[in-house]
């Protein structure tokens, strides 16, 4: 089992790794208990809530009442489209800026991409007033566009597709040329083909980001039309509206469910990547 | 490479640029020149700038005592959530390095909160705080003692905003613990086995050392987010009571979206994003001197 335990106590029960087992565990099943407990409440009659039996019986009522007490269907559709498009924007916009910082000469280059580095620090939701004030300028008060708009030219996924670009060698660049590619084929199908395991982790990243970001996009929104799911959970669950406990456990499962279960079967490619645009 | 050919390249670079140095002008830089300047006037007309005041929305600012109130939480919040989540964090990366009955699941246990947004889990949480019928005060009513009001008593709202954040960030930063745990050489600890050193005297003076870039990294990103995420103060307390666990950005926020006070709004926000300046020097000085951006 490990390779220490040559040198650890004689007694096999009171030896470190056998503590430290139990210590793991103690602490995971501490940490992975708040789901659990919701996942029960979720399933069973309200009235248990108050008296907790494992064994109570089990119902989907709570998740119809959810379903029927707040336009979820909406929610999702507008997390759904919030999500695509973030995502969709900031691939094309960093691309083409990361492209830029890699390959071409451009005067003052290190400043502007210090520049660039500095909203890894200053994020919408710190300028939280100004930028409101700016979307409403454009127009972009209760839209999906105005949640996303913000975050589209990302600093991490300009840095994370400019690191990657810079590893790709220029040989590859000058065959591309040498068959008649201008410079946005040669990006085409040289570097974006190359930068797949970038886009994956960034991608992977971004999504669980806006599928969770909450404070702008409350802000901005107002309305059912544009309020995505983790807004819709706030408005739904806030203490005045009176909803009952099991019926919140139910539509807080909703909310987090996809998510969820995505982390659930991509286990290894979320931690990779959360690693990957983590180290900058 | 020609001289046409290079003024076309630095033509085109510029143009590839183009759409992100417009929306980053438009929501990063702009609104900061526009919170500064605001932070300077005074409040008109639908909040807009009118009187050049200079400093005097500061002296206003730090005269207030509910603005050191906030700021006092954030510190606490910063001091009580950062060490505790990297001892965590640190401690479940050591527990899954190993090879451990049932490792995939522990990984995934820790983890997983990483995935929820804030907003459900101050949710999940709030089954657990709750003075009549949360799960902490039927626990402690059946060992004898009475219940706390956990997010109603001004003197441990608080912390209990701070255990669920715990909760929430120690599994993120356990990954980058993993990553550096799995990229140091098996050498050191075969060496050190061959000694004789203890488990403990190795961690302390091998692994430990060895991963103080890691914990610096750490530190920096756990810095930003205790002046960045207050999800959870929605959910949980608003900020009350009386202020007891208002943080800087939630204040923000308040100020200008429910006092409709744009000018002290803008000053906050000036304060911090004077933290966010002195941590990212921090992190371009001391912790990025051997990676290039360049």
């Amino acid at each position: 089992m490990n390779t220490t335990t040559s040198y650890a106590p004689r007694s096999r029960f009171f030896s470190t790794p056998a503590l430290e087992t139990v210590a793991a565990w103690l602490l995971a099943i501490i940490w992975i208990f708040p789901l659990l407990y919701a996942f029960w409440a979720a399933f069973h009659p309200s009235e248990f809530m108050v008296n907790f039996e494992l064994f109570a019986p089990l119902t989907l009522e709570n998740f119809t009442n959810a379903w029927s007490q707040a336009p979820f269907a909406r929610y999702y559709l507008n997390t759904f489209a919030l999500v695509t498009g973030v995502v969709i924007g900031q691939f094309v916009v960093c691309t083409l800026a990361a492209f830029a910082f890699a390959r071409f000469p451009i005067p003052g280059k290190n400043v502007l991409f210090m520049l660039v580095l500095i909203q890894l620090f200053v994020f919408p939701e710190v300028l939280i007033v100004e930028n409101y004030r700016i979307a409403s300028e454009l127009g972009l008060i209760n839209t999906i566009t105005g949640i996303g708009l913000p975050y589209v030219a990302s600093a991490l996924g300009i840095f994370l597709l400019r690191q990657t670009f810079k590893t790709i060698p220029r040989e590859l660049e000058d065959a591309a040329r040498i068959e008649g590619c201008n410079w946005l084929e040669i990006l085409w199908k040289v570097y974006v083909p190359l930068a797949k395991p970038t886009y994956l982790a960034y991608g992977l990243v971004s999504i669980s980001h806006h599928w969770n970001n909450f404070i702008w996009p409350l802000v901005v929104t107002n309305s059912v039309e544009s309020r995505p799911l983790t807004v819709g959970l706030g408005v739904f669950s806030a203490p005045e509206t009176g909803v009952n406990w099991a019926t919140v456990s139910a539509a807080t499962l909703l909310s987090i469910a996809p998510l969820l279960i995505a982390f659930l079967l991509f286990q290894r490619q979320f931690v990779q990547s959360f690693l990957r645009a983590g180290i900058r | 490479m020609s001289f046409t050919n290079h003024r076309k390249m630095q033509l085109y670079g510029a143009l590839l640029l183009l759409p992100a140095a417009v929306l980053l002008t438009t929501f990063a830089y702009l609104p900061t020149v526009t919170t500064v300047i605001n932070s300077l006037f005074l409040p008109g007309f639908r909040g807009a700038p009118t009187e050049f005041v200079g400093l005097e929305n500061y002296q206003v600012l730090f005269d207030d005592p509910t603005f050191w109130k906030v700021a006092r939480n954030n510190l606490i919040y910063a001091v009580g959530t950062i060490p505790t989540s990297i001892a965590l964090a640190l401690g479940m990366a050591l527990f899954v390095n190993r090879k451990l009955r049932g490792r995939g699941f522990l990984r995934m246990a820790y983890f997983t909160p990483t995935i929820l947004p804030m907003i459900a889990a101050a949710n999940i949480w709030m089954f657990f705080y709750a003075p009549q019928i949360g799960l902490f005060n039927k626990l402690l009513g059946m060992l004898g003692f009475s219940g706390v009001n956990w997010l109603g008593d001004p003197s441990i709202a608080l912390s209990s905003v701070i255990v669920m954040s715990v909760w929430k960030e120690a599994g993120f930063f356990m990954i980058f613990y993993l990553a550096a745990l799995q990229s140091m050489p098996p050498e050191l600890k075969e060496a050190a086995d061959l000694e004789g050193t203890s488990r403990w005297s190795f961690f302390w003076r091998v692994t430990f050392p060895l991963l103080m870039p890691t914990t610096l990294f750490v530190l920096i990103n756990a810095l930003i987010n205790s002046v960045r995420v207050v999800d959870h103060l929605f959910i949980l307390t608003k900020g009350g009571p009386n202020n007891a666990t208002n943080l800087l950005l939630y204040y923000v926020y308040e100020n200008a979206f429910s006092f409709f006070d744009r000018t002290t709004a803008a000053t906050i926000t000036v304060v911090i994003l004077l933290v966010l300046a002195v941590v990212a020097t921090l992190k371009f000085t001391i912790l990025d001197r051997r990676t290039h951006y360049q």
